[in-house]
């Protein structure tokens, strides 16, 4: 029944990457507005790669945590907005604004806690099934 | 008349086993639900279960020469039911095959047998308490 253990380690380790995931989208949209002045200034709108965390001395587990892989940046061009009174504009009167769909990072979010709610509600249903297992027996 | 406790549970310990071993894989689907090229994977009840008590459907060795060795028979009864790959219904263009919804659902279902394979063991249980105790007092 050690197995079972594992699963707390399992939606935990799913816990970690969902809200990593919520924060990208929070910086995302937090900085969505920032102007620059050149382009390499501009923030650059972050995306999370998810991966499947494999035992390799042992491949048939059937636990299989995920993890974060790594966080990188998404190559969009930044949004050019022709705006000479702008403080951060630069000779020619040009802001720049990072490239960030903000119905995309909603539907992001969504996702992100649709997920993280699915794996807390595993964790309390396996939580019952093995306070249910260590009262075989018990008292009635 | 010989009492033994193992005759007297029945299959119910090892249900609960493979039950335990597929909510485990269930968890990691829901877990891997957004992971690129992550394949959900599940047990054959069935077949999982009937090799759990020993008595597997793959078809067994034959030995033509008294000099082969013999099957290790304790040793395949330890291994890992088989899993499978879900066939998926709508491909994902990352590779992954998780639906949300299906593995809620097959994980509800898993969580309901075990607990009624619990009761069973718990039934089980007291009736022989009460078989044992009847003697005395």
């Amino acid at each position: 029944m050690s197995n079972f253990f594992s699963i707390f380690n399992t939606s935990g380790s799913a816990l970690t990457a969902q809200s990593v995931r919520l924060n990208t989208v929070a910086s995302n949209l937090a900085n969505s507005s920032v102007g620059a002045p050149t382009p390499e200034e501009t923030y650059q709108p972050k995306e999370v790669l998810f991966q499947t965390v494999l035992d390799r001395n042992n491949p048939e587990r059937a636990d299989t945590p995920v993890r974060v892989a790594g966080i990188v940046d998404r190559p969009d061009e930044p949004i050019i907005t022709y705006e000479p009174h702008h403080p951060q504009a630069n000779e020619e009167g040009y802001v720049f604004r990072p490239a960030v769909n903000v119905v995309q990072e909603m539907a992001n979010m969504m996702s992100a806690s649709r997920s993280f709610e699915a794996n807390v509600e595993v964790m309390n249903t396996t939580r019952q099934l093995l306070q249910r297992t260590l009262q075989i027996g018990g008292q009635q | 008349m010989s009492l033994s406790l193992d005759k007297a549970l029945g299959i119910s310990p090892q249900a609960l086993l493979v039950r335990a071993d597929r909510t485990e894989l269930l968890a990691s689907n829901l877990a891997n639900a957004e992971t690129p090229n992550y394949k959900a994977r599940d047990v054959d009840f069935r077949d999982a279960l009937s090799q759990a008590a020993g008595r597997g459907n793959s078809l067994p060795l034959k030995r033509t020469n008294d000099r082969h060795l013999p099957p290790d028979t304790a040793g395949a009864v330890d291994m890992p039911p088989e899993r499978l790959y879900r066939v998926p219904a709508q491909p994902a263009l990352d590779g992954n095959t998780v639906d949300p919804q299906l593995e809620h659902a097959a994980f509800a279902e898993n969580a309901m047998q075990f607990q009624s394979s619990v009761e069973f063991l718990n039934r089980k249980v007291s009736g022989l308490k009460s078989a044992l105790q009847s003697g005395g007092s």
